[in-house]
């Protein structure tokens, strides 16, 4: 996984709630495997009009946000569905953060694993940060996972939670399953005691 | 001290626990579909092979076509693919299949139940979302992504922060026609569609207690919608007759080790959850969403919203948004609007009990002209037995498609999916925009409800149709 400290980019707003998974990358495109380029599955049919031509009014797809690498939405963002190419999708397209209210449990976890920091902040906050970058289209935010904070626009700054363990993975780039296999000898026992009746 | 059923799975899995919240859970059922080649990649990539082969169990779902039964036969090469390399993973690794064409393949959250693989006090983890399912049974059940499949398959353990936990009590008998698919559609227009975020939800209450084993499961499954991390349902007498006989339950002396460690299992009466929500079971109706979210959901005899009417600016513009992709107006009787597909499937909704229920509706009427509707079942077993029973005959006499089980009109992946603008009346379990296709516009309702609509050609409450008044 590709290691994440701090970022300086410009946020794109995108100031919905319940924007599900299958808006990020629809249905039709989870059999590509992952060596395959997403950033063209990002918010693939959201991203067009009904004659496939690029629509103008979806923030993606305005000058000002085309070098985004943050993310900023309405609330339960990417709730729905454990597809990790929701993930693949925002990660290939530049993004290493996402920031809003609420997640869908499942992409959370999903984005600490794959190099995506998911960062909660009060509604209110999200509020006044998306109300910044409407204003300032290609206004930079700051986050800083080490002293988990956010810089918004306006120079205010916002602390968030993260958990210790996925910050950690997170901040040195590490493979969770390597991890694990050091405690092979907690498993192994584990497996002793867990029994015969619990084992197939 | 009092735990909750939860807290009591929790504790029997911990295998340890790390200083910064981090608990190492093990896992003792893992089940596959054919969306998951990644995690096998991952763990190719890394010289790795599956530590506990004998606790995982796959089936073809998402890509299987639901008109034949040959891998040859599926048509797009990339779907093709991904139900070969299920085949392929499976056999290299000494993975129990239920391969595409043989008695037992199914949708994976329906398998998993019927086959009895899905056991009180369990840990079971899925690559999909929709593995709250298997709660129905009082197992934990936690829907996972492909890097967490590929470590459970590394080293058969789920690192998880404790989750909080939300009891979700509804008493009072049900009205006629008030189904499991019901009971959610109320509680996550109750709570929203991120109201349980972070917590595992307890289903109590009579009127839980009152449902099948098959509306458990429909309960269950829909717990993600609500945000869930998962959901379950005490076991009972009902979950043990359920798992009597099925080919993975405990069998003669094992079963009667197995119910007394069962019994234990449901939370104490004085257990504490970090959340209550409560519903009034006599009170709930036959639900329809209109909306691009479950949350959207009301009773069958309500209206289309007035984005005038929401409760902020915020949702005002959502609404209205929602309104203008669904192609509907606001005060428009949802009975009034109508329907172009029928699709009667998915894990959600494709047991034998859900295909006796439409098929009760079917049983000599016939399907609007206006209308294309699909009986898709959710395993060869559904399949088998809804055969045994006629109920094939009754949907083909109606005019229904009675295809092959599978994911299918639930998520398209296999290509089966709505025209845009077409409007669905679903059984499955998301209405997001796009869901069943680019442009396609899908309500959920019950399986009873689904056929209803497909005889009338509109939203219908079935309860007037089978009274005649309809
Ligand atoms: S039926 Fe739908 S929700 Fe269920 S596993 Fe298949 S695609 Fe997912």
């Amino acid at each position: 996984m590709e290691a994440f400290r701090t970022l300086d980019a410009v946020a794109v707003p995108l100031p919905r709630p319940n924007i599900d998974t299958d808006q990020i990358i629809p249905a039709r495109f989870l059999s590509r495997p992952r060596e395959v380029d997403h950033t063209q599955f990002l918010f693939h049919d959201a991203r067009r009009l009904p004659d496939g031509t690029q629509n103008p009014d979806f923030n993606l797809n305005k000058d000002a946000w085309r070098n985004a690498r943050i993310v900023v939405a309405g609330r339960n963002f990417a709730c729905g569905s454990s597809r990790e190419s929701a993930v693949w999708a925002l990660f290939d397209a530049g993004f290493r953060v996402a920031i809003a209210p609420s997640f869908g449990d499942i992409f959370r976890n999903n984005g600490m694993k794959n190099g995506l920091l998911p960062v909660m902040l009060p509604a209110e906050v999200v509020e006044a940060i998306i109300a910044q970058v409407e204003a300032d289209p290609g206004a930079r935010i700051q986050v800083d996972l080490p002293a988990q904070t956010v810089t918004a626009p306006d120079g205010s700054v916002h602390g968030f939670e993260v958990d210790p363990f996925a910050k950690h993975c997170l901040l040195e780039g590490l493979d969770e399953i390597g991890l694990t296999q050091s405690y092979e000898e907690e498993i192994a026992a584990f497996e002793r005691r867990f029994g015969r009746e619990n084992m197939r | 001290m009092s735990e909750t059923m939860f807290e009591k799975i929790w504790q029997k899995h911990r295998v340890l626990d790390r200083e910064d919240g981090q608990t190492l859970l093990y896992v003792d059922t893992h089940l596959l579909h054919d969306g998951g080649a990644t995690a096998f990649d991952l763990l190719r990539g890394r010289g790795l092979k599956p530590r506990a082969p004998q606790r995982i169990f796959a089936t073809p779902d998402h890509y299987v076509s639901t008109s034949s039964r040959k891998v040859e036969e599926i048509e797009d090469e990339r779907h093709r693919e991904m139900v070969e390399k299920l085949d392929r993973n499976t056999r290299e690794y000494g993975i129990k299949q239920f391969g595409l064409g043989t008695p037992d393949q199914g949708i994976v959250h329906v398998m998993g139940p019927e086959q009895g693989l899905s056991q009180p006090g369990i840990l079971l983890v899925c690559g999909d979302s929709h593995t709250s399912t298997h709660g129905a049974v009082g197992a934990l059940a936690f829907g996972i992504g492909s890097t967490e499949v590929a470590h459970v398959l590394a080293t058969q353990t789920l690192w998880q922060r404790k989750p909080k936990t939300m009891r979700i009590n509804i008493d009072g008998a049900l009205g006629d026609q008030v189904t499991g698919k019901d009971v959610i559609l109320a509680i996550i227009a109750k709570i929203g569609a991120a109201g349980g975020t972070g917590h595992v939800l307890e289903y109590t209450g009579s009127a839980i207690r009152g449902l099948s084993m098959e509306g458990r499961l429909t309960l269950c499954n829909m717990s993600i919608e609500g945000g869930g991390r998962a959901g379950m349902v005490a076991p009972d007498d009902t979950t043990y007759q359920y798992l009597a006989g099925k080919p993975y339950a405990p069998q003669g002396a094992a079963w009667d080790a197995a119910l007394d460690r069962w019994r234990a299992l449901p939370s104490d009466a004085d257990a504490r959850f970090d959340a209550e929500v409560s519903l009034d079971g006599t009170a709930l109706q036959p639900m329809v969403t209109w909306g691009n979210s479950p949350e959207d959901a009301l009773p069958i005899d309500g209206r289309i919203p007035d984005p005038a009417g929401a409760v902020d600016a915020e949702r005002r513009e959502q609404m209205a948004r929602m309104l203008a992709y669904m192609g509907l107006t606001a005060g428009t009787p949802l009975a009034e609007v109508a329907v172009d597909r029928v699709f009667i499937g998915s894990c959600t909704n494709s047991r034998i009990e859900d295909m006796r229920a439409a098929a009760a509706v079917a049983r000599g009427r016939k399907v609007a002209a206006s209308v294309r509707a699909w009986v898709v079942p959710g395993s060869e077993r559904v399949k088998k037995q809804a055969e045994a029973e006629g109920l094939h005959e009754i949907f083909r006499a109606a005019g229904f498609d009675w295809r092959e089980p599978g994911c299918s009109m639930c998520l398209g992946t296999n290509g089966d999916i709505a025209q845009p603008g077409e409007r669905v009346a679903s059984t499955s379990n998301r209405n997001f925009m796009g869901r069943q296709g680019p442009g396609a516009r899908t309500h959920l309702l019950s399986p009873a409800m689904a056929a209803a609509a497909a005889i009338t050609g509109h939203f219908t409450d079935v309860r007037r149709l089978l009274a005649g008044e309809a």
